[in-house]
């Protein structure tokens, strides 16, 4: 079957729907479906040769990611903000001694997410999957005082309960004993939080 | 008169010849042959398979199949084992726990397969069925050691308990200690998934010893190494065992007591867990690995020279689960050692970093391909591939039923020539002609999925990522696999077109996920329009679909074929049709 009948073929029994408003857009959950400036789209068709930069006959290969795939690269915390890839079991961390996931709830939303703790290396890390995850959000983010730019101008606050059953502030404590007594996380609304005494504890200014 | 031919036997003889027929597929053939034999097959039909919960509903189960037996049941797409279905999404058991307790007294057995399983679930299995057998309950959540009390206490007769790779919440009881002291029965106990503190030892020794019949046991990895010698000298009869932690340094006198109580172990053919193993006692082992025939290595971070030692003393092995620390010199001596493998899964030790830790390529693979003979089923994490070696592995092995590749990186092309992966692929379906199960990852053009259109005529499941260039390679696939049943795609190009072309096909598989591609919402109400016996679920989190621009594409979609029509526990960011909307649950 040559590309050409299969084409016409989708043309046809396409229904009338304009299909020129549904160009593709790559793009990973929670980004604006927006094309980036000044040259090729997010996730617009690769031409062969922006994907790949292999240079042949080297041991020590590296290979370029597409435009699309770029641009995650870009970002401070490692891989794992493609969620789900690559496709190992979350339960059944291989390899590794354990594997610490936490339950996160964010006020106002009917669901719940996990998150795997020992994958990321610091708050920022953390925190900067956390707004991935809940793109609707702004997550208020105490290491430095410097606001995410706003969506629907409400801030939520990263909390946590520890072992003893507590509630804290995300960012207290250095980032390993975090891990290791974080229960459950929360993003509070700011205003809530302010009510229940959670205020600004001891800055975490220090290197993890 | 002519005599109806279907009244020269009676209905107890036929009854008696379709007890011979176990196949669920041969069942169902036997049924459509004409309405006597469909009346008396609902009658006799004991066991049943659900493969989409949301397909049916339990109550029409109950009155085209009144005496059931034994069900099994799968709840969440296959997705959702890497967490790109949001919790809350559904799969609940309990309305056909429910059901099935008033209509279903003597059941006997219940499979669960990703749902979600609340202690009231647990509760009311232990009370409504009083011969009850077997319980697994595998990837499920939503329990805890609450539940697993209640089975405890009140199943006399349970031969099986398999909670293998299910989340347990910790409620801090002693569930195992409810077992009676007058209570024998068990057969198979897999509690591998179980935190350390949900289990205690003395319940386990009692329990254990206790139990002649028992030929299965897996624990979970908080048991240290002297428990394990005492339950393994319990139970010599064990067929199955999954090992624990064993500890740092290497002690004589604990090393000689394992190794004597696996020397008890005449029986022993599969052996799992391996958690933070030190080489230095897996000799221990040696005494039973002439009679293996499944290995699960894939928690032990050992390195490839133990691990080459260790499968040389297994030439019996048909599967093994392995990490890349087995590396290509490890899968060369398995290829020589283990002429009759069969099933071979490599895991990547690392997945998350871009550089490889371990001396693991395409080389391994196809030296397993080379000298097993017997393999049928693969599946290969790498960080590199080549046309040529899949091309090589699809001419040796083309009694491959069940291939899973997948190259961590996205978009990697081939190494040695920079293409795309199409034509290697290609070579795949061509030559394996009995391939049901396929897993495509690399760069991959349309081509691929014209190949996998003309060749996979057995292809019942295709998982699909970082694929493709447009609506066609989607068009190939629903049009080409007749035997598609579950179709799941994520991060490709593919839109619209393909979909609705090709809507009347998705009514003969049995699902599709499509998840950051290009499908409009519109779309996705058309169809649902169109074909009224498939439920187009949109999964969007980002708020409701018709409030973004029109060109917006959503973000999941998993479309299912159902005679139940839509399913009345949908969560807030699940969308239909908007007839739908006033069965969404209240937030």
């Amino acid at each position: 079957m040559s590309s050409e009948n299969g084409k016409r073929l989708l043309e046809t029994d396409a229904g009338g729907l304009n299909f020129e408003a549904t160009e593709l857009t790559l793009g990973l959950p929670g980004e604006p479906r927006v094309t980036s400036d000044g040259g090729a789209k997010l996730g617009s068709k690769r031409g062969f040769s922006e994907t790949v930069d292999l240079k042949l006959g080297d041991n020590n290969r590296e290979v370029k990611l597409g435009h699309s795939l770029q641009e995650a690269a870009k970002s401070p915390v490692s891989k794992t903000q493609v969620v789900g890839w690559p496709p190992v079991r979350g339960f059944a961390k291989r390899g590794k001694k354990s594997c610490k996931y936490v339950k996160v709830a964010v006020d106002g939303a009917p669901y719940l997410r996990k998150v795997d703790l020992e994958i990321y290396n610091s708050y920022q890390q953390l925190l900067t999957s956390l707004e991935d995850m809940f793109s609707c959000f702004t997550i208020r983010n105490y290491l430095n005082e410097k606001k995410i730019e706003q969506v629907n101008g409400i801030e939520y606050m990263p909390t946590y309960e520890d072992k003893d059953g507590d509630w804290m502030l995300v960012g207290d404590v250095p980032w390993q004993m975090f891990v290791e007594s974080c229960k459950r996380l929360r993003l509070m609304k700011s205003s809530e939080a302010v009510g229940l005494g959670l205020t600004t504890g001891p800055k975490y200014s220090s290197t993890n | 008169m002519p005599k109806r031919l279907a009244s020269s036997l009676s209905d107890e003889v036929l009854e008696h010849v379709f007890s011979f027929i176990q196949s669920e597929k041969d069942r169902n053939v036997v049924s459509a042959v004409c309405k006597s034999w469909y009346e008396i097959e609902r009658w006799c039909r004991r066991k049943i398979f659900v493969g989409n919960c949301y397909a049916v509903s339990p109550e029409m189960v109950i009155r085209r199949f009144p005496q059931v037996r034994s069900i099994e049941l799968k709840g969440k797409p296959h997705f959702a084992d890497f967490n790109l279905v949001p919790d809350g999404w559904g799969g609940y058991v309990l309305p056909w726990i429910t059901e099935m307790a008033g209509a279903y007294p003597w059941l006997d057995e219940i499979r669960l397969k990703r749902m979600v399983v609340t202690d009231e679930s647990l509760e009311l299995i232990a009370k409504s069925f009083k011969d009850f057998k077997v319980l697994v309950l595998a990837s499920c959540e939503g329990f805890s050691t609450d539940g697993l009390a209640a089975i405890a206490a009140s199943c006399k007769n349970l031969r099986e308990l398999d909670l293998r790779e299910s989340e347990v919440d910790d409620s801090s009881v002693h569930w195992l200690s409810h077992f009676p002291e007058t209570y024998t029965s068990m057969v198979s106990l897999n509690i591998s998934c179980l935190g350390s503190g949900e289990v205690s030892f003395s319940a386990l020794e009692r329990l254990v010893s206790r139990c002649p019949n028992l030929r299965s046991l897996k624990l979970n990895r908080a048991v240290p190494l002297d428990k394990t010698a005492n339950i393994l000298r319990l139970a010599p009869q064990l067929v199955e065992f999954s090992a624990c932690t064993y500890s740092a340094e290497l002690r004589s006198d604990v090393f000689s007591n394992l190794a004597g109580a696996f020397s008890n172990c005449k029986e022993l053919r599969s052996l799992s867990g391996f958690w933070d193993v030190v080489p230095d006692y897996l000799p221990a082992i040696y005494s039973v690995c002439s009679r293996l025939t499944s290995l699960n290595l894939s928690y032990a971070t050992i390195l490839s020279p133990d691990l080459i030692k260790l499968v040389s003393h297994c030439p019996s092995l048909q599967r093994l689960l392995v990490l890349d620390y087995i590396e290509d010199s490890g899968l060369e001596a398995l290829a020589s050692n283990c002429k009759d493998l069969q099933e071979l899964r490599v895991f990547p030790s690392d997945p998350f970093d871009a550089e490889p830790n371990a001396s693991l390529t395409e080389q391994g693979l196809v030296a397993v391909s080379l000298g097993c003979p017997k393999l049928q089923s693969v599946l290969y994490f790498c960080r590199r591939m080549s046309n040529a070696a899949l091309v090589t592995i699809a001419q040796n092995r083309p009694n491959l039923n069940r291939f899973r590749l997948c190259i961590i990186e996205p978009n990697t092309a081939d190494y040695l020539t920079g293409e795309p992966f199409d034509v290697g692929f290609g070579a795949i379906v061509e030559h394996c002609k009995d391939l049901i199960r396929l897993s495509l990852s690399g760069l991959l053009t349309d081509c691929v999925f014209e190949y996998i259109g003309k060749y996979a005529k057995k292809l019942e499941m295709l998982s699909v990522a970082f694929a493709g260039d447009s609506d066609l390679g989607l068009h190939h696939v629903l049009s080409g696999c007749e035997s598609l049943r579950k179709l799941e795609i994520r991060d490709c190009p593919f839109g619209d077109k393909a979909l609705l072309t090709n809507a009347a096909k998705l009514e003969t598989m049995q699902s599709l996920w499509m998840s950051s591609c290009s499908v409009s919402f519109e779309a996705c109400k058309l169809l649902s329009q169109k074909m009224p016996r498939l439920n187009v679920e949109v999964i969007d989190e980002r708020g409701p679909p018709d409030s973004r621009p029109e060109n917006c594409t959503v973000d999941k979609l998993y479309i299912y074929r159902s005679v139940a029509g839509p399913r009345f526990d949908m969560p807030p960011f699940v969308w239909t049709k908007d007839e739908d909307l006033a069965l969404r649950l209240s937030p």
